[in-house]
């Protein structure tokens, strides 16, 4: 990597032991994120990709459970550090958003008490000072009459006011990285745009590294600089937000971009990947992809490819680009646009 | 705030005249001639008929209930048929007793309960768990006379720590407060430890834990006060099952309180006390669930009985 990288996920690795049996949701997990940049997560339902982002800040509750890997932030492998040391950092150098703004903030107490607490914790503000700072995040994450707005309660707000105030309450302690799971998910479409917006805004204000988890390929477009695509606990293709639009290499992302309404190619209907995500306890053996997979040879489903680097800052999971390929070599080069335009 | 708690006041108007005239009715539904009763099986009729007229009981019921309300209000709740004096001034010095057994009987399972749940919640399927749940199926299963007399057993007269009967001094106290409250402790565990398993998994305590908020805090101030309603609830609705059924441990510890006065005074026919512990017991019933209503509103604020 040429940049500085802030955040180094190597491995990760991450179960749920449920009846004995052991469901593996991440499954040797390997991504970075650059100083100042936006990652993207990107993957459907059951990917992996929330529980990759909760075993950063170590919030996997029983019976998950964090079997290997590192993730090193800034040079530091969180893992190896006790409770008391994780708890220094969450909230104050890494913070975190979440998808479900209605049910984020605790309904008994106010938005001002809940934004002080971080404060009071990392930063020893006491009750007056953490009301100012409140108040100025508040008005910093765009919400009116920040002033009243602390003493009121959850339910007083709407859901796109919660989302602004858990973006403040992230930010209260500036931050150096922010983990957004889903942060749009549960807002429509209006909103959604704002709070992407005011994401970015703060990105630049304060030059925060962003990690955003979502199954939407449009917001990654709007709001990402890198891309890891991620299919059954396994990060199937990483690579920079334009490369992966305009030459989309792995299969699935190609299939993810082709069920995708685009205003940039003609096209007459939407391609859905055929098939459905294979149930924890049935993986297949070889590549997690390969019964959906169009392209999909005896060697796919025999043996599980390996992430390897095929460019400066691009990264796949797939026997196409290996010299072992054995199917049509044809495939290797495939562009979106040749296959829409032949009809 | 005020509002709220203002209104909430008022509303308990309708309800006290319901309970009043429930409790007036009670004379007239239940068989049995009072005045005969008070003049004895082989009264001449004459007698009878004088009581009647002096007790009122040939007026029309409204005046009656008039007649009886207003008494009530200024404190007087008639005539005792057995001892001949004020209802008041029997019932009251045995009401105090049944209050303050039910009260600490009541502070003894919230504290013991809250504490409990909590520790189970919190360490869900450990050995605490599933210990203080064994022991909570045991406290709820146990009647409360059987408890007391194992405990009048054990602690009075085979380790002589404790007076075995009575209501003299501190020490007196302990045996039927224990037997009393052990059974509302073990409703109260489990009320918590549910509870508390509901909140805990909620994604605001998860939103809490990522500000770094220690793990004591979270359970404590995070999640315990939205985990007490339910909790609440049930110590309020203990409390006045307590004050009414005191009756057997009250029994069994030789305590003059309340119930004992109420049976006895159901088997005699002496329905002027009976009518006036029925009414304490409610108007007691109804306060102490107003206290619950408002307390409501102090662990959220977004509740509001009022609509």
């Amino acid at each position: 990597m040429s940049q500085e990288t802030i955040l180094e996920v190597k491995d990760l690795r991450t179960s749920f032991f449920v009846e004995g049996n052991e469901v593996k949701a991440v499954d040797g997990v390997t991504f970075d994120v650059p100083k100042g940049k936006t990652l993207g997560i990107v993957g459907e339902s059951g990917s992996g990709k929330s529980i990759s982002a909760l075993s950063i800040l170590q919030l996997i509750d029983s019976p998950g459970k964090i079997v290997g890997g590192e993730i090193n932030f800034k040079g530091d492998n969180l893992l190896k550090y006790n409770d008391n040391q994780m708890r220094k950092i969450r909230g104050n150098q890494i913070s975190m958003i979440f998808q479900e703004p209605m049910t984020s903030l605790n309904p008994v107490y106010t938005v001002g008490q809940q934004l002080r607490e971080a404060l009071k914790i990392h930063r020893g503000l006491g009750k007056e000072a953490g009301t100012e700072k409140a108040v100025e995040l508040l008005e910093l994450v765009g919400i009116p009459s920040p002033r009243s707005r602390v003493t009121q309660y959850p339910f007083e707000l709407s859901g796109g006011m919660r989302q602004r105030v858990m973006i403040a309450m992230a930010l209260a302690c500036d931050p150096e990285l922010l983990v957004a799971d889903e942060p749009t998910t549960a807002l429509d479409v209006t909103i959604q745009a704002q709070i992407l917006e005011l994401l970015k805004e703060l990105q630049d204000e304060f030059h925060m590294s962003i990690i955003m988890i979502t199954h939407d390929l449009g917001v990654v477009a709007e709001t990402c600089d890198y891309v890891a695509v991620m299919y059954c606990g396994k990060v199937v293709e990483y690579a920079d937000v334009n490369t992966l639009f305009k030459n989309p290499r792995h299969p699935y992302t190609v299939g993810l971009l082709n069920s995708l309404p685009r205003s940039d190619v003609d096209q007459e209907e939407l391609e859905p990947i055929k098939g459905t995500v294979p149930a924890p306890h049935e993986m297949p053996k070889g590549c997690r992809f390969a019964p959906r997979c169009p392209f999909a040879t005896d060697l796919c489903h025999e043996k599980l490819p390996a992430l390897e680097d095929i460019g400066e800052e691009e990264q796949i999971r797939c026997w196409i680009y290996t010299d072992e390929w054995d199917g049509d070599p044809e495939v290797k080069v495939y562009e979106p646009e040749q296959r829409t335009s032949e009809d | 705030m005020t509002v709220y708690i203002i209104r909430r006041v008022l509303q308990l108007i309708p309800v006290l005249l319901g309970v009043s005239i429930l409790v007036f009715s009670l004379m007239h539904l239940t068989p049995g001639n009072p005045a005969q009763l008070m003049a004895g099986e082989n009264a001449p009729p004459e007698t009878i008929e004088q009581i009647e007229e002096s007790l009122g009981l040939n007026d029309p019921l409204p005046v009656q209930y008039w007649d009886y309300i207003s008494g009530v209000v200024q404190g007087d709740l008639g005539t005792s048929m057995r001892y001949n004096t004020p209802v008041a001034e029997e019932v009251f010095p045995r009401f105090m007793i049944t209050l303050e057994l039910s009260i600490y009987s009541t502070i003894l399972s919230i504290f013991m309960g809250l504490i409990a749940g909590i520790v189970s919640a919190v360490r869900q399927y450990s050995v605490a768990d599933i210990t203080i749940m064994i022991v909570a199926l045991f406290g709820l299963s146990m009647p409360n006379f059987w408890l007391g007399l194992m405990l009048i057993q054990w602690f009075a007269v085979n380790l002589g720590w404790f007076p075995p009967t009575g209501w003299e001094g501190a020490s007196s106290i302990v045996l039927p407060v224990i037997s009393l409250g052990t059974a509302g402790a073990a409703i109260i565990a489990r009320m918590t430890r549910s509870s508390m398993l509901d909140v805990i998994s909620q994604d605001y305590i998860r939103t809490a834990r990522a500000k770094g908020v220690k793990q004591r805090v979270i359970i404590y101030k995070h999640a315990l006060k939205n985990a007490l309603i339910p909790v609440v609830t049930v110590a309020g609705l203990q409390f006045g099952a307590l004050l009414a059924g005191a009756v057997l441990t009250e029994s069994v510890f030789a305590i003059n309180g309340m119930g004992r006065l109420l049976v006895d005074s159901i088997t005699q026919r002496d329905f002027p006390v009976v009518q006036a512990c029925i009414l304490i017991i409610a108007v007691v019933f109804v306060l102490v669930n107003l206290v619950v209503d408002i307390s409501y509103k102090f662990l959220n604020k977004r509740i509001d009985l009022n609509d």
